[in-house]
């Protein structure tokens, strides 16, 4: 027996998922933008467990104060902590952004691979999503406010109800870039040789979906993701601005600001720190993306 | 090219129909009612009246009817009577706004200025300033100047107009006194000073807006230089000596416009939307405002003829994007 010409590989084989990290590493505004998002979602989460002012206790001795060492962003016009009213704040607009996102890309990719899986669907599928791109969306996300803030209001109690409508007319309101841009992929995997070798073997359709296309189909969907937090967060925050979101009394960042455009002159700070913290994440959130992007692309990838 | 411009405006009209349908459909739902604001000494017996004078009596289907009637059929017949002053529409029953018992298209036609000066003025100012930077990012990709491009791009997506306008009024109307918060639309520019007037209120909501535009074109534009960069007709050109300049210039831009016209083509009836928040801010009292307005008041007929005129610029200028598109480039055929 000669040598083997080539040593057996010492190492163990590369995960994917490693190689996209390298790469997503390499990216200096990506890491920065994840660490940040990252630093939010941690500080609207677990911040109101470390300070103890309730965002609601009205002190009205302690009203319009500055910044201090008892309030550090200081206390609005009835003696409330901004600092526990921007967490509580960040609480709703950030669950806002991801259940909304989750919803718009269950929505988007479902529509996405039967349009391209199916040639059936294809053709009425795709002509929903271009009718959906002709409608006028914010005014649209503004009738729907208008209209079926009472009723869910009655059923699901002030809080809960508006949460669920403000979710689900964003999340069926920007599920088309999505659909699209998976539809594209899933009829270029569908003509690929894998496909056909394992359709070949006899996998049912919905094995070929969840086995083959969807894990194929990942790396578009992932970055939609997060420009869909990024502009659910905007709609959000848009939406309770024009003062149909979120019912006065309970904060998010979108309201807090809307309540302090009316002290402007006075305090012009608390217009800052919930404007900030949208900016702050919807850009973090937007490098995220931009990183990814370019992580999950292998053609990208190792260069 | 003709032919294709036909089919699609043929197709565009049951989609407008549809969408029509549509947004008629979800204002159906509405529980707001009406004559919520009327007192409540009025007997029941006149609300009801009232109700019916309002055209609330008939069956939906007849009511969708009568708004596409005077949508599509009346309001058309105004705009000629105004025009040539004829008289298709006397006596007709136009679109009547429930907050001021006017015609709402009368409305609309007194708002659009105001929407359009602002409006119009941003989108022209974002693609003033978008062009250049895109194409100089483009052309020295990775410098320091590219980088601030990407940087202020990203900083125009992530801030909300909601946010930027408040900080501009902070910055710039209660510390410096620089320019006034709110839009005045009475001003009537007839001397100098006065256009100065119009200038200092107009700059801060164009600029607001333009940040948003610009830091979506450029982007656009930066991408579609860098894809146009490397090809072998720029290679070709360098070859026979041609300058720096003009190869540039004149062969790459021409070409990486055809994708930026079309984008800034969609763009328009987005930026009608996107206006919507930035008329809110600084008191513009245009279309956007109208409908916040209409949406706050129950004006029904008011907000479903917003809307409306929403999808049809929508959809008019994805028509016209695409027909763009096969007109500057020679290599799309849609036939």
């Amino acid at each position: 027996m000669t040598e083997l010409s080539n040593p057996v590989p010492s190492k163990p084989p590369r995960s994917q998922w490693l190689d996209v990290w390298d790469q997503f590493k390499s990216h200096r505004g990506a890491l920065m933008g994840g660490a940040l998002f990252l630093f939010i979602i941690l500080a609207v989460y677990l911040g109101p467990l470390f300070w103890d002012l309730e965002a609601t206790q009205i002190d009205i001795r302690a009203r319009n104060q500055g910044p201090s060492w008892a309030h550090p962003f200081g206390t609005d016009q009835l003696g409330r902590d901004m600092l526990a009213r921007m967490m509580a704040g960040g609480a709703t607009s950030v669950s806002v952004g991801l259940t909304a996102m989750l919803l718009a890309l269950f929505l988007g990719s479902f529509i996405g691979v039967m349009a391209g899986f199916f040639k059936k669907l294809d053709g009425p599928l795709m002509r929903l999503t271009d009718l959906f791109l002709a409608l006028p969306l914010l005014p649209l996300l503004l009738v729907m406010m208008l209209l079926f803030r009472e009723p869910l209001n009655a059923t699901f109690g002030p809080e809960q109800g508006i949460f669920i409508l403000i979710v689900i007319s964003i999340g069926v309101t920007s599920w088309m870039p999505t659909a699209r841009i998976v539809r594209g992929d899933v009829l270029a995997l569908k003509e690929r040789e894998f496909v056909m070798a394992a359709r070949s073997i006899g996998t049912t359709n919905s094995g070929l979906i969840t086995r083959h296309i969807l894990p194929n189909v990942l790396s578009p969907i992932m970055v939609s993701a997060t420009l869909g937090i990024a502009t659910a967060i905007i709609t959000e925050s848009s939406l309770s601005f024009l003062g149909l979101g979120f019912p006065p009394d309970f904060p998010t960042w979108g309201r807090l600001l809307f309540d302090a455009t009316d002290y402007l002159q006075q305090h012009p700070e608390r217009v800052f720190w919930p404007g900030m913290a949208i900016s702050l994440t919807v850009l973090s959130v937007n490098y995220l993306g931009d990183g990814l992007r370019d992580a999950l692309d292998p053609r990208i990838r190792g260069r | 090219m003709l032919t294709f411009t036909i089919r699609r405006l043929i197709l565009a009209v049951p989609t407008l129909l549809f969408i029509s349908l549509v947004i008629f459909l979800l204002l159906e739902l509405a529980p707001g009612d009406p004559m919520a604001q009327v007192p409540l000494t009025v007997p029941a017996e006149v609300k009801e009246k009232m109700r019916l004078a309002l055209g609330l009596g008939e069956p939906m289907h007849i009511r969708f009817w009568k708004w596409l009637v005077q949508f599509f059929w009346i309001e058309p017949q105004v705009l000629i009577d105004n025009i040539f002053g004829t008289g298709l529409a006397d006596g007709k029953l136009r679109v009547i706004s429930w907050q001021t018992r006017s015609p709402v298209m009368d409305i609309v036609v007194q708002r659009i200025p105001q929407t359009l000066w602002v409006v119009g003025t941003a989108y022209v100012v974002a693609i003033l300033i978008a062009l250049p930077i895109g194409i100089y990012s483009a052309y020295r990709q990775y410098s320091w100047f590219d980088q601030m491009g990407t940087f202020v791009s990203m900083v125009g997506f992530s801030v909300p107009p909601f946010f930027s306008g408040v900080l501009v009024i902070v910055i710039f109307s209660v510390q410096l006194g620089w320019f006034p918060s709110i839009y005045d639309t009475t001003h009537v520019v007839d001397s100098w000073d006065a256009f100065v007037y119009q200038l200092k209120q107009m700059i801060m909501p164009v600029m607001v807006l333009a940040l948003q535009i610009t830091a979506q074109l450029s982007r656009f534009m930066r991408a579609s230089m860098l894809d146009n960069l490397n090809q072998d007709y720029v290679r070709t050109a360098r070859a026979k000596g041609l300058s720096e300049y003009v190869v540039v210039m004149v062969h790459v831009l021409r070409n990486s416009m055809i994708p930026v016209v079309t984008v800034i083509a969609l763009g328009i009836p987005s930026i009608f939307g996107g206006a919507i928040i930035t008329e809110q801010v600084f008191k513009v009292n245009g279309i956007g405002q109208l409908l916040i307005g209409a949406i706050q008041a129950n004006d029904l007929p008011m907000v479903q003829t917003l809307t409306f005129i929403f999808a049809v610029l929508i959809v008019l200028f994805n028509l016209i994007a695409d027909v763009l598109y096969g007109i500057l480039d020679p290599r799309i055929r849609y036939d």
